[in-house]
C-alpha cells in the first residue's frame, strides 16, 4: 500500500482549494475592521478616528514594502522613510506646480521613488550587514538635507499643499471617506501584490538568497540583480504610501525622512513580526495606537517607549505574530491532549508539556516557574517511589533467602532490639 | 581522443607563506569520475574553490569546455555547466528538500523574474524535482524542512541538488564526510549509478569510495600533483605511499 | 573666498574630524569586535557633554569636571553594556537596531525631562581661552587647537595601545575573527566589556570637549552619529587606521563643502542657481564621497583583513 507521491505540496494544493492561508485571514480580519471603522467613528463622537485609520493604512503600505526586504531579502533598511518623504515631495511639488491630477502626480511620486531606490540601491546592495544598514541610513539622511535645503519648497518648514490629489479635475480625495476607502483599497492590492511577488520564482529565489546565498551563488544565481530589484519594488511601494502621506496631510516636510521615521518603520514591522504579511499591517496600527495612547499620558512619553521597545527587542522579537503562531501551537497541545481517549494519552501528552527543557505551560511561560515547587515535590515522590520499588524487588528476590529459620530468628532479635 | 572537459594549467594559489597549488596540472576527460586523493592539509578544498569559483588563483588558468573561466564569478561557471556540492553541507535549511531541488531545476529554467505566478506549483519543476530526490532515494521526505533532515539525509539531499543542475561537470567535495558504514556503502551506490552521466571530480579521503568509483587517480601533496593515473598503479606508487605514510587503503 | 577664510575652515574641518574619529573610534571596534550595531553610541557622547555640564555646576572647575564626566561616561558605558548591549550580541542585526534606537529614545527624552529642552553651556576654562595668531589678520581659538591636539594625542596612544599592547592585540585578533579568538581560550566577554567601555569613554570625551564650543542639547548625538557611520563605512570596518583617515578626509570635506560649495559653484553657474543648489550640494558631499568610495571598495579603503 503505497502513496502515490505527489507533485504538488499538500499545502499549495489545498491552497487552491482552501483559499484563504492564516496569513490570508488575519489580513482580512485587519481589513474588515479598518472598513468598518468610519461606521464605528461617528457615533464614538469622533472624525478624528478616520484620521488614525488613515495613517495607519498608509504606514501598513510602508510597513509591508519593508517587510519585502527584511523579512524576504535580509536586508535591514534603515532608510526607508526616505521614500516616504521623496513621494509625498514629488507629488507635492507637482501640486504646487499646479500639476496635481492623479495622472502626474502620482506617476511622479512613484518615479522619483524608484530612481532613489536604483540609485542608492546600486551602491548599497552592494554590501551587507552592518554595511547596509549604516548606508541605508546615511542615504536616507542625504535625502533628509536635499529636502531642508529646497528653499523655493518650503525647506525645513515643509510645503503646504493647495489641494489633494485631483481625478480628472474632480476633487473626489477631499471627501475624507473617499479616501479613506481609496487608500484601504490601496493597501488590499499592495497585499495581495506581495504575496503573489512572495510565492513567485523570484520571490523563492530572494527567500533562498537570505537562508544561504553561498548554495544560492553554487546554483547559479547572482545576487545583486535580484536584490537590487526587490529594493527598487520596495521603495517604489513607499513612495506610493508616501503620495497617501501627503495627501492626508496636505503637507510635505523633511521630517517625514526623518531617521526616527526610519526606526519607527524598522518597530512596527518587528512589533508585527517580521515573516508574515499580515503582522507589519497589525504592527504599524499597534504602533500608532500606542502613541497616541502614551502622548496623552504624558508629555515624556519616549521615556517610557524606549525601554519598552529594548524589551521587545530582548524578549518578544518575534512580534505579534509570533506571539500568535505560539498561541497557536499551545492551542493546538491542548486540544490534542483533550482528545486523547485514554488515560495513558493524555498523561503521556500532559508530561510532554511539561518537560523541563521546554518550560513553556499551556502557553503561560510564568506557569511553568510557579509550578516549580510542585514539579520539585511531584519529582522526590516519583524517585522515592523509585526507591520503594526497588527495595522492594530487591526484598523479593531474597525472600526464599529469609525463609531460613536462622535468618528470622535473627531478624525477630533485631527487631525486637 | 575525447576531449577534456576541465584543464588546470599552472595554477598556483598561496596564502601568504602556505603555498596550497604549486603550477598544479590537470584533466577531466569528458565522462570520466576523476578522484583526487591527498593528505590533509594538501590543498585539496582549495582547488574545488578555485575550480568553482570561490576562490580565485595567483596565476595560471583554469579552461572548462576549452573556455577560459579563470575570473568567471560561481554563478556565471554554474550556468556553463559546472555545478559543486560542499564539504559542509550547504542547503536551505527553511525550505523543504523538494523546494530546495525544484530551485536547482528552476536555475536551469529559465528567467527567475517571475513576479506573479506561484513557482511552488510548477508542475515541470516539482516533477524534475521529485525525480532528482527519487534517485537518491529521499522521495518520502520531499516536503519536510531541509534543516530537520538527517546529516545522511542532507548529503544526499546536496548530491540530488547537483543532479539537479544537469551539470556537464560535477565537483564532489569529500562527498562520505561524516558518513557512517551504512550510509558510505550507500552513497558509493548512488554514485557509481552517475557514472558515466556527467564528468565527476571528486575529492576524497575514503579510499573504498575512491577506488569504487574512480577512473583516474591524481594524488595531490603540499599543492603538487605528485602522482596521477589508473587507481591500481597509483596504490602502488612508492612516492604515493610515502606521502601517506601507511595510510593507504 | 579668501585664504584666511580657507585657512580657518580648514583647521575647523580638522577639529571636527578629530571629534568625528573619537566617536568613530569605539564604534567601528565595535562593530568589527562584536558585530553589534549601536546605534546607542551617539547618545553617549551627548551624555558625554551633559555629564561634564553637571559636573561644572558641582565643582566649578573645568578640568575636575572633564575627569569627572570622563569616568561617569566610562562607568555609564560598562552599564549600557551589562544592562543591554550584553544580551544582544549573538542576535540578529534588526533586534540590536530596535534594541539601541530604543535607548537612544529613553536617553534623549531622559536628558529633557532632567535638564530641561533649552541649550546649555560650559565657560571655557581661562588657561584655553583666548585666540593666537596663526598668519596676518588671522587668529585662531586656542580652545580649537587644544581640541585637535588632545584629539591627536588620543589617536596616537589609541593607536599604541592596539598595535603595541597585549589586550591591543585581542582587539586586533577579535576584528579580524571574534569567534576563533574565543576557541584559543580568551574570555571573550571580558574582551567585548573592554571594547565596549572604551569606545563609550572615547565617545564621551569628544562630547565633553565639544561642550564649551556648541550648545549641550538632547538630540546633540544624532547628527554626528551619522557622520560616524558614513566614517566607518569610508574606513572600514574594525580599522582604526581607516577610522581616523576618514574622519579625517569627513571632516574637512563637509566643513569646506558648506563654507564654499556656493562660491565654486558661483564660479560655473548663475548666482541664483548656485544659491540654491549650493546648499544642497554642499550637504551631500560627504555622502557623494561614501557612494564613491564604496563603488571602488564596497568593504571601505582599509578593511579588517579576513572580513567577508
Amino acid at each position: 500500500m503505497r502513496r502515490a507521491i505527489r507533485l504538488i505540496p499538500d499545502r499549495v494544493r489545498d491552497a487552491a482549494r482552501r483559499p484563504l492561508s492564516f496569513d490570508a485571514r488575519m489580513a482580512l480580519a485587519y481589513f474588515a475592521l479598518i472598513a468598518l471603522l468610519p461606521l464605528l467613528a461617528p457615533s464614538l463622537g469622533s472624525g478624528y478616528l478616520i484620521v488614525i485609520g488613515e495613517r495607519a493604512v498608509i504606514f501598513a503600505i510602508a510597513a509591508l514594502s519593508l517587510e519585502l526586504l527584511i523579512g524576504a531579502g535580509g536586508l535591514v533598511s534603515f532608510g526607508h522613510a526616505a521614500f516616504l518623504g521623496v513621494g509625498a515631495y514629488a507629488a507635492g511639488i507637482a501640486a504646487s506646480h499646479g500639476l496635481g491630477t492623479l495622472s502626474v502626480a502620482l506617476p511622479a511620486a512613484l518615479a522619483a521613488s524608484a530612481a532613489f531606490a536604483l540609485a542608492t540601491g546600486a551602491i548599497a546592495v552592494r554590501t551587507h550587514g552592518v554595511y547596509f544598514i549604516m548606508i541605508t541610513l546615511a542615504f536616507a539622511q542625504m535625502a533628509f538635507f536635499i529636502a531642508t535645503s529646497l528653499a523655493p519648497y518650503g525647506g525645513d518648514d515643509g510645503l503646504s499643499w493647495p489641494t489633494r490629489t485631483t481625478l480628472f479635475g474632480r476633487h473626489v480625495l477631499k471627501n475624507e471617506t473617499i479616501f479613506y476607502y481609496v487608500s484601504l483599497a490601496l493597501l488590499i492590492a499592495a497585499y495581495v501584490c506581495l504575496g503573489r511577488l512572495m510565492a513567485s520564482r523570484f520571490g523563492r529565489v530572494l527567500r533562498g538568497l537570505k537562508d544561504n546565498e553561498t548554495r544560492m551563488q553554487a546554483l547559479g544565481f547572482t545576487p545583486y540583480p535580484y536584490r537590487l530589484s526587490a529594493y527598487v519594488i520596495a521603495g517604489t511601494l513607499c513612495g506610493a504610501a508616501g503620495f497617501l502621506l501627503g495627501n492626508q496631510a496636505e503637507f510635505v516636510s523633511p521630517a517625514y525622512m526623518h531617521w526616527q521615521r526610519s526606526g519607527e518603520l524598522i518597530i512596527m514591522v518587528l512589533l508585527g513580526g517580521t515573516g508574515t504579511l499580515y503582522g507589519p499591517m497589525f504592527g504599524a496600527l499597534t504602533f500608532l495606537l500606542l502613541e497616541e495612547v502614551l502622548s496623552r499620558l504624558t508629555e515624556h512619553w519616549k521615556v517610557l517607549l524606549g525601554p519598552a521597545l529594548v524589551l521587545l527587542a530582548l524578549f518578544a522579537s518575534g512580534g505579534i505574530a509570533g506571539a500568535v503562531a505560539a498561541w497557536r501551537h499551545e492551542q493546538g497541545g491542548l486540544a490534542r491532549m483533550l482528545r486523547a481517549r485514554s488515560r495513558f494519552a493524555r498523561r503521556r501528552l500532559a508530561t510532554g508539556m511539561v518537560g523541563p527543557a521546554r518550560g513553556r505551560w499551556l502557553g503561560y511561560p510564568w506557569l511553568a516557574h510557579a509550578a516549580m515547587p510542585l514539579r520539585w515535590v511531584v519529582g522526590r515522590a516519583r524517585s522515592r517511589g523509585q526507591a520503594a520499588k526497588g527495595t522492594l524487588a530487591r526484598l523479593r528476590r531474597d525472600l526464599p533467602a529469609l525463609r531460613q529459620p536462622e535468618l528470622r530468628n535473627m531478624l525477630a532479635r533485631w527487631w525486637r532490639q | 581522443m575525447t576531449t577534456p572537459v576541465l584543464r588546470l594549467l599552472d595554477v598556483s594559489k598561496s596564502f601568504g607563506a602556505l603555498r596550497v597549488a604549486e603550477r598544479l596540472a590537470l584533466e577531466v576527460l569528458a565522462g570520466e569520475t576523476h578522484a583526487i586523493i591527498g593528505p590533509n592539509g594538501a590543498g585539496k578544498t582549495s582547488l574545488i574553490n578555485q575550480i568553482s569559483g570561490a576562490l580565485a588563483p595567483d596565476a595560471g588558468r583554469i579552461l572548462f569546455e576549452d573556455r577560459d573561466v579563470t575570473h568567471l564569478s560561481m554563478p556565471a561557471r554554474e550556468n556553463l555547466g559546472l555545478a559543486r556540492s560542499f564539504q559542509i553541507t550547504q542547503v536551505l535549511q527553511r525550505f523543504s528538500a523538494l523546494e530546495n531541488v525544484a530551485l536547482a531545476a528552476q536555475a536551469q529554467a529559465g528567467s527567475s523574474f517571475r513576479f506573479w505566478r506561484p513557482a511552488a506549483a510548477e508542475v515541470p519543476l516539482n516533477r524534475a524535482a521529485m525525480q532528482s530526490l527519487a534517485m537518491v532515494e529521499l522521495a518520502p521526505r520531499a516536503h519536510t524542512p531541509a534543516g530537520a533532515l538527517s546529516h545522511g539525509e542532507k548529503r544526499r539531499l546536496e548530491i540530488a541538488i547537483a543532479l539537479a543542475q544537469a551539470p556537464k561537470l560535477l565537483l564532489l567535495d569529500e562527498p562520505m564526510a561524516g558518513a557512517g558504514v551504512e550510509e558510505t556503502r550507500g552513497l558509493i551506490g548512488m554514485l557509481k549509478g552517475l557514472k558515466g552521466r556527467f564528468s565527476i571530480l571528486l575529492v576524497e579521503h575514503d579510499m573504498q569510495a575512491v577506488f569504487a568509483l574512480a577512473d583516474r587517480v591524481s594524488v595531490l601533496v603540499d599543492g603538487r600533483i605528485i602522482a596521477a593515473g589508473e587507481p591500481q598503479a597509483v596504490r602502488a606508487n612508492a612516492a604515493v605511499r610515502a606521502a601517506y605514510l601507511g595510510e593507504a587503503a | 573666498m579668501s585664504a584666511s577664510l580657507f585657512v580657518v575652515q580648514l583647521f575647523n574641518g580638522l577639529q571636527l574630524g578629530i571629534l568625528l574619529f573619537l566617536v568613530a573610534a569605539g564604534l567601528t571596534l565595535v562593530f568589527g569586535v562584536m558585530d553589534f550595531i549601536n546605534l546607542a553610541h551617539g547618545v553617549q557622547y551627548m551624555l558625554g557633554a551633559y555629564l561634564a555640564v553637571m559636573a561644572y555646576g558641582f565643582t566649578g572647575n573645568f578640568f575636575l569636571a572633564v575627569l569627572i564626566a570622563l569616568v561617569a561616561s566610562l562607568l555609564f558605558g560598562l552599564l549600557l553594556e551589562l544592562l543591554v548591549f550584553r544580551h544582544l550580541y549573538a542576535r540578529d542585526h534588526l533586534e540590536q537596531v530596535l534594541a539601541t534606537f530604543g535607548v537612544i529614545m529613553l536617553l534623549n527624552q531622559g536628558v529633557k525631562l532632567l535638564w530641561g529642552a533649552a541649550p546649555l553651556n560650559l565657560p571655557i576654562p581661562a588657561v584655553l581661552s583666548g585666540s593666537v595668531p596663526l598668519m596676518d589678520g588671522l587668529r585662531y581659538p586656542v580652545y580649537r587647537f587644544a581640541i585637535i591636539g588632545a584629539g591627536v594625542l588620543v589617536a596616537a596612544g589609541l593607536y599604541l595601545f592596539i598595535t603595541s599592547t597585549r589586550i591591543g592585540m585581542l582587539v586586533r585578533a577579535g576584528a579580524t575573527n571574534a569567534p576563533m579568538v574565543s576557541a584559543l581560550g580568551i574570555d571573550i566577554k571580558r574582551l567585548f566589556t573592554v571594547v565596549s567601555g572604551f569606545g563609550a569613554m572615547l565617545a564621551g570625551f569628544a562630547g565633553i570637549m565639544v561642550a564649551p564650543i556648541l550648545s549641550v542639547e538632547p538630540g546633540m548625538g544624532d547628527q554626528i552619529l551619522i557622520l560616524a557611520f558614513v566614517v566607518i563605512v569610508i574606513g572600514g570596518i574594525g580599522s582604526i587606521r581607516g577610522a581616523f583617515l576618514a574622519a579625517v578626509l569627513v571632516g574637512v570635506i563637509d566643513t569646506l563643502g558648506r563654507s564654499f560649495m556656493t562660491d565654486v559653484l558661483r564660479l560655473v553657474l548663475a548666482p541664483a542657481t548656485a544659491r540654491t543648489i549650493g546648499p544642497a550640494l554642499a550637504s551631500m558631499s560627504i555622502y557623494l564621497l561614501m557612494a564613491v568610495v564604496l563603488a571602488v571598495r564596497p568593504a571601505g579603503l582599509f578593511p579588517a583583513k579576513g572580513r567577508a
